[in-house]
């Protein structure tokens, strides 16, 4: 079986964690800013298990008994969970800032500097 | 150890609290006990009585100095528990949630007086954000808290999402998330260590609000109810510098020549725009926000330079900075007004507050005889001592000699001006006194800074 190299996976990840950033830079609907985050978290992710395998074939040709790289994937339930925990909280936040002004535009945001 | 798990169950306790019980005091003095219960557990820990004993796999052990870390912030919690309990009451309308989310964070912060992986860094630093984040907007119907809130949680997860991807990197790299796995290996910095450094070290300037990543500090500071802007710029600051300081020390330690460079600039940055821009301000509040910037860039120096002296005046720093800055908000959340005029002739009207609030305001301002002088002082030395960057330190003592100027504008205020003001404003003398507490605190660290370094 073909192996895909490591590379292949860093710029995947590195893509749709950029795509992540400029969304969140360039959006100005709330909900669609916290779906670039998401995207974000999950960017890391894909590429916390790539490393995750890629750590455990070099460990597991020296010991087969290796348990190298199954931290990673535990990371990665632990993202999952946070990130779970913050869309509670993210759409609360959204959900009272929609009953007070009826719109989810971030350009709202920029009244209270002055 | 047993800090995270005690104050963890007594969040539990604080909403069962609220069932139990309608008389909002009640609550306030279960809170009081659940932060002086905590406050003794830390400190049996630091004195070797350990309640529990839990295989982490190494991913949490604690030192002296995480300890005392720990231990100056329950004790800042505790005043503010003491000085804001009133305000906290009338912040929404089940307290008993409010004190519950503070415990949480309290829970996450004692995690991060101890991590040794990525992964609790991760986990501790969550756990403190997401409760802000519902702090922040507690003011349900007020529309500036609502921005507060959710400027708040947008920068704080794009933070996070940074932040993961330099772990991420890390973990490529070195295969491991131990801070001493990472910084284990050959003395070489490889490309995939150095992007996860430089994200690590801009999502927690993003954490600390250093610049340039400070500008959401000032909105959010501004738009959350004064109470929790309090906690906020104080005790959650002193955690975020304090995983500063560790992360920095144990995972990259052996690269300090080469993040040194990044560090100097971000805290020269940090220094100038906070100071600079805090004397422009006409609220207090939002002055405090821009002091609260500036002295992150004070606080930068001690991650700068890293040595004994750093670790001692973090220490000093955080006791100094938090006890002095929530006693200002104190007494500044009684306000309803928050414009420096709102503070004319404040010292004929209530004396013994003023004389307390220009303690504080002194030790902000780092004038000796108060315990800033000496956090400065130690920062200064620190730098110094490191011998890489002596104009840093220059920089920074022109930085404080501007910020003296934004802080007597409040003195002028209080006790040159005649009073303006109509707003009558009540303090309880157990107020009164706990205010005098706090500026003696203040008063003897700045003679005896050793009763606080001498611990570490």
């Amino acid at each position: 079986m073909p192996v895909i190299p490591i590379n292949y996976y860093i710029f995947l990840s590195l893509a749709l964690f950029t795509i992540g950033i400029v969304g969140v830079l360039t959006r100005r609907n709330a909900i669609i800013i916290f779906m670039c985050i998401e995207l974000m978290l999950n960017a890391v992710n894909v590429l916390l298990v790539a490393f995750s395998k890629m750590h455990h074939v070099a460990a597991f040709a020296l010991d087969r008994a290796t348990t190298a790289g199954t931290e990673a994937q535990l990371f990665v339930f632990f993202i999952m969970v946070v990130a779970a925990a913050e869309v509670t909280v993210g759409l609360a936040i959204i959900v009272m800032l929609y009953r007070n002004i009826h719109s989810v535009d971030i350009n709202f945001l920029n009244r209270l500097k002055h | 150890m047993n800090a995270i798990i005690l104050s963890a169950l007594w969040g539990v306790l604080m909403m069962y609290t609220g069932f139990a019980t309608k008389n909002t005091r009640t609550v306030s003095v279960v809170a009081l006990l659940g932060v002086l219960a905590v406050l003794v557990v830390n400190w049996m820990e630091y004195l070797g009585v350990s309640f529990f004993n839990i295989d982490t796999k190494g991913m949490l052990a604690y030192n002296g100095f995480g300890l005392i870390f720990n231990t100056v912030v329950l004790f800042s919690t505790l005043v503010y528990f003491l000085l804001s309990g009133r305000e906290i009451e009338k912040a929404g309308k089940t307290p008993s949630d409010l004190y519950a989310l503070i415990f949480f964070i309290l829970s996450g912060i004692s995690i991060i007086a101890g991590f040794k992986s990525l992964l609790m860094l991760f986990i501790g630093i969550e756990i403190i954000s997401i409760p802000l984040y519902v702090l922040a907007g507690s003011d349900k119907s007020n529309l500036k808290s609502n921005e507060a809130a959710l400027k708040y949680f947008l920068m704080g997860s794009f933070s996070t999402g940074i932040m993961l991807m330099g772990i991420a990197f890390l973990y490529g790299d070195a295969g491991t998330f131990y801070l001493e796995g990472i910084n284990a290996g050959l003395g070489a910095l490889t490309p995939m260590k150095a992007i996860g450094m430089v994200l690590l070290l801009a999502s927690m300037s993003f954490k600390v609000s250093a610049a340039p990543f400070h500008f959401w500090t000032p909105d959010v500071y501004d738009g959350t109810p004064t109470v929790f802007t309090s906690f906020m710029a104080t005790i959650v600051k002193a955690a975020g510098f304090f995983a500063f300081l560790k992360l920095f020390e144990t995972a990259f330690g052996k690269f300090q020549a080469d993040w040194q460079v990044l560090m100097a600039v971000v805290a020269t940055l940090t220094l100038v725009i906070g100071n600079i821009t805090a004397v422009f301000q006409q609220s207090v509040k939002r002055m405090l926000s821009y002091s609260s910037i500036a002295q992150a860039g004070f606080m930068l120096l001690g991650v700068f330079a890293m040595n004994i002296f750093a670790k001692q005046g973090m220490i000093l720093y955080f006791a100094a900075y938090s006890v002095a800055t929530i006693g200002i908000f104190a007494v500044l959340s009684k306000f309803k007004d928050h414009s420096i005029d709102a503070f004319n002739g404040f010292a004929k009207k209530h004396p013994l507050v003023a004389f307390s609030m220009l303690i504080c305001i002194l030790s902000l301002a780092g004038i000796p005889l108060t315990a800033g002088f000496f956090a400065k002082y130690y920062m200064l030395l620190a730098v110094i001592k490191d011998g890489n960057f002596i104009w840093l330190a220059i920089v920074a003592i022109l930085c404080a000699a501007v910020s003296v100027y934004y802080y007597f504008r409040v003195v002028q205020a209080m006790y040159f001006k005649d009073p303006s003001n109509e707003e009558e404003i009540e303090f309880s003398p157990s107020f009164r006194f706990i205010l005098l507490g706090v500026a003696i605190i203040i008063l003897v660290l700045g003679i005896h800074p050793d009763y606080l370094t001498g611990l570490l």
